[in-house]
């Protein structure tokens, strides 16, 4: 079973050491992949919680908020992510195909998605900086003309859950930039595209948790 | 992969120079960096807590030595200190880390963990978030104690943004060895290795995986939260901008109590190897310690809130949380039967890890009975923040960890370097730290149950003597590590040359070359029967 790998000629360059078939490798690798990708659930899953309880606490508050954010953008920006998603999706199945060129194409239109992503999430935060809706003890009530004492609370969140979601985007947008120079660079093939598709589930995590987070912020309330 | 160097014949000599040390991706020199540098944080760790136990030697009122740390806050900041690197930098990564990362592919037949470059990345991430909190010590020293509660940690000057900072890296490094962990357990076993017949010392490093991959990133965004706290006043747990201080306790010890068993489930494991291996005997109940282990991983999900007793919570929550946590009592003791029952009919040999694991099985039943004592609701409610809780953790976790892991170096100490250390002086350190851990902890139940509030830096002259006692505790401890600390380095200089299995273990590490080959085996291993096959 093992021992005739050698014979076949498939422990190549891109089967490490400790390995003994590709399947073994890529199972393996897949498995991590996922692991890591249920601690980034867990991770952004607490701070759902404590958005559900202080929601829960505060709903005129939240409410006052939500109003407060552009739902265009957001919706816009919903739009772009999950064509991203798409695309990042086709230049998998590419690289499994050997259609290097394509797979090019369709890893530079993610990353650009990304790119348009944060130029909007870009002028949504100097609006708000714009009105001085700050987050925490920066927002000034007064000045704003907020009806709800803590509404600094509500920005706290958004700011928090959208930046820490922002940082995964550019994250991201540097992974599959990484994935898009291997793939120039030939690495990846039918043969062998484990990085491609570990990033590829990344970037879906970080679109996933950009679906949950839109309505919460942009739409509840 | 072949490199031109000059090959050796084991991992040490395998390549020379430092930089091929930082730039390894073997699993076994890894677990040597850890072991170096979770060694010089023990260190340092010690040094603190010596200080503290200087300090309590006397009541300040005294004209002696009661002043050794110059006021509360120099007293505060060296107990912060001691808990953060103790708890941070030595506990949780010590075993998983230094033997775990050794043993676990050794143990199931393995060339490496699963992925070799992200178990270095680890290390990195230990030392990157080890050195931010030690930086902090040059600048404002923290001082808010290990679980940095709000809002004191928010009001306080001090680098507690940093230190938190520095906890989340470290967070991020436990994660990763985790996940190594779980995929080298799923993919990488020997042919006929199944899972029910994996060393038990695996089963606990598994069960500690698991619990490392779900209870991390909860603490890694509560402890990101508390620093955007710090910088932005975000209000999450400000009372002032309508958040909730208590908020932050109930996540952290979401993570935090799961941590307490990320620290004692591998301690169990090398229990588990000791006691079957010296005792020349299969041991008692194997699947009921292994699955043990995921039972005190699950049931430890559901217990936060025994630290919350005393916080407002209501009354039925306390209840709930109360019963729950006597549940983790049940799988604990499943194990400590099992041992006992194992050396039924044994023929019980008592080398120094055999020593040290008794010492373990003495230490942590002391520890586990507390620990029901403060689930206890009422119990709780009179003992809750007093040195009876301190007393209670350090027989858990020192008592617990610390002794399993000196076990664990002894026994393994011969695989790991191929030499053979001085018998008599390991012995000497186990009674030195034995007797001397009672003589420190075993008081300060008393001085709990007096009353004596934990923290506090300066005490009435009724706790005086106990603390006295307490104290000269802590010199016996020092005496038996220093004696721990020449056995390893004697028998590193001078240690007779080991043979491969000097102590007739029958699990995979001992089939190979002592010290073993970069590869880990000559010849890849196939496996025939359970682990423990003594008669």
């Amino acid at each position: 079973m093992s021992t005739d790998n050698t014979a076949h000629g498939a422990h190549t360059a891109h089967v490490a050491h400790h390995f003994k078939t590709a399947e073994q490798q890529y199972s393996s690798g897949k498995e991590g992949i996922w692991l890591f990708m249920l601690t980034e659930i867990l991770m952004f899953g607490a701070i759902f919680v404590g958005y559900a309880l202080y929601h829960n606490e505060y709903p005129a508050m939240f409410a006052e908020g939500a109003k407060s954010l552009d739902w265009k953008m957001g919706f816009v920006n919903t739009l772009v992510l999950i064509f991203s998603s798409f695309t990042m999706a086709i230049s998998i199945s590419f690289i499994q195909k050997n259609q290097q060129k394509k797979a090019v194409l369709a890893l530079a239109t993610t990353v650009l998605c990304g790119a348009i992503f944060m130029v909007i999430k870009y002028f949504e935060y100097q609006h708000k900086f714009h009105l001085g809706l700050f987050p925490g003890k920066f927002l000034d009530v007064a000045k704003v003309g907020a009806e709800h004492a803590n509404l600094g609370l509500y920005f706290g969140f958004y700011y928090v859950m959208t930046g820490l979601h922002g940082i995964h985007v550019l994250l991201g947008m540097g992974l599959i930039t990484w994935c898009l120079i291997r793939t120039i660079r030939g690495d990846f093939h039918s043969q062998y595209w484990i990085v491609v598709e570990g990033v590829g589930l990344f970037w879906h995590i970080v679109d996933l948790i950009w679906i949950f987070l839109f309505p919460l912020l942009y739409l509840v309330g | 992969m072949a490199k031109t160097t000059a090959h050796g014949d084991n991992y040490i000599n395998f390549e020379k120079g430092i930089w091929s040390w930082l730039t390894t991706v073997d699993h076994k020199r890894i677990g040597l960096m850890y072991f170096i540098t979770v060694m010089f944080f023990f260190l340092v760790g010690g040094i603190m807590a010596l200080l503290l136990r200087l300090e309590l030697f006397a009541p300040n009122a005294a004209p002696n030595v009661g002043q050794i740390l110059a006021n509360g806050d120099v007293y505060n900041q060296v107990m912060t200190y001691h808990g953060a690197i103790m708890v941070f930098m030595v506990i949780v990564p010590g075993i998983p880390a230094i033997l775990g990362n050794f043993f676990l592919p050794l143990q199931i037949g393995a060339k490496d963990v699963a992925f070799p470059r992200i178990n270095l990345l680890s290390w990195y991430c230990f030392m990157a978030g080890a050195a931010l909190a030690i930086a902090t010590f040059f600048t404002t020293k923290i001082d808010t104690g290990w679980t940095f509660y709000t809002p004191y940690s928010i009001r306080t000057g001090t680098a507690t943004a940093m230190m938190v900072l520095a906890a989340f890296i470290m967070g991020m490094s436990s994660i990763l060895t985790g996940l190594n962990f779980i995929v080298t357990v799923h993919k990488l076993r020997a042919p006929g290795m199944t899972m029910h017949r994996m060393p038990l010392f695996i089963w606990s490093l598994y069960a500690t995986a698991i619990l490392q991959m779900l209870a991390t990133p909860v603490l890694g965004i509560t402890l990101l939260l508390l620093a955007v706290e710090r910088f932005l006043g975000i209000g999450i747990f400000d009372p002032k901008l309508g958040g909730d201080p208590v908020l932050f306790q109930h996540f952290f010890w979401f993570y935090s109590h799961p941590a307490v068993y990320i620290m004692v489930i591998p301690a169990m494991g090398i229990i588990s190897e000791l006691i079957t291996t010296f005792s020349k005997k299969v041991i008692f109940g194997y699947t009921a310690i292994a699955y043990s282990s995921l039972g005190i991983a699950a049931v430890s999900f559901f217990v936060w809130g025994h630290h919350m007793f005393v916080s407002g919570q209501s009354e039925t929550t306390g209840i709930i949380f109360s019963f729950l946590t006597m549940l983790v009592g049940v799988p604990t003791a499943i194990k400590m039967f099992n041992w006992v029952a194992t050396f039924y009919k044994g023929s019980v040999s008592f080398q120094s890890p055999m020593l040290y694991a008794l010492g373990f099985m003495f230490l942590f039943a002391i520890g586990g009975v507390t620990g029901i004592m403060l689930a206890t609701l009422p119990i709780d409610v009179h003992f809750h923040d007093t040195y009876f809780v301190v007393a209670h953790f350090h027989y858990v976790m020192v008592g617990g960890t610390l002794m399993a892991l000196m076990g664990g170096y002894f026994y393994w100490f011969p695989k790991m370097f191929g030499k053979m250390y001085n018998e008599t002086t390991a012995r000497i350190s186990f009674v030195f730290i034995f007797i001397g851990f009672n003589v420190t902890f075993f008081p300060q139940f008393v001085l709990g149950a007096m009353g004596m509030p934990r923290r506090y830096f300066d005490y009435i002259p009724a706790y005086e003597n106990l603390n006295k006692i307490s104290t000269v505790g802590s010199w016996l401890i020092l005496i038996g590590f220093l004696f721990g600390l020449y056995t390893i380095v004697q028998g590193l200089l001078k240690g007779e040359k080991a043979p491969m299995n000097p102590w007739g273990s029958k699990t995979l590490e001992w089939q190979t070359a002592s010290p073993p080959p970069h590869d880990n085996f000559s010849v890849e291993p196939v496996v025939t029967a359970g682990p423990y096959e003594y008669r």
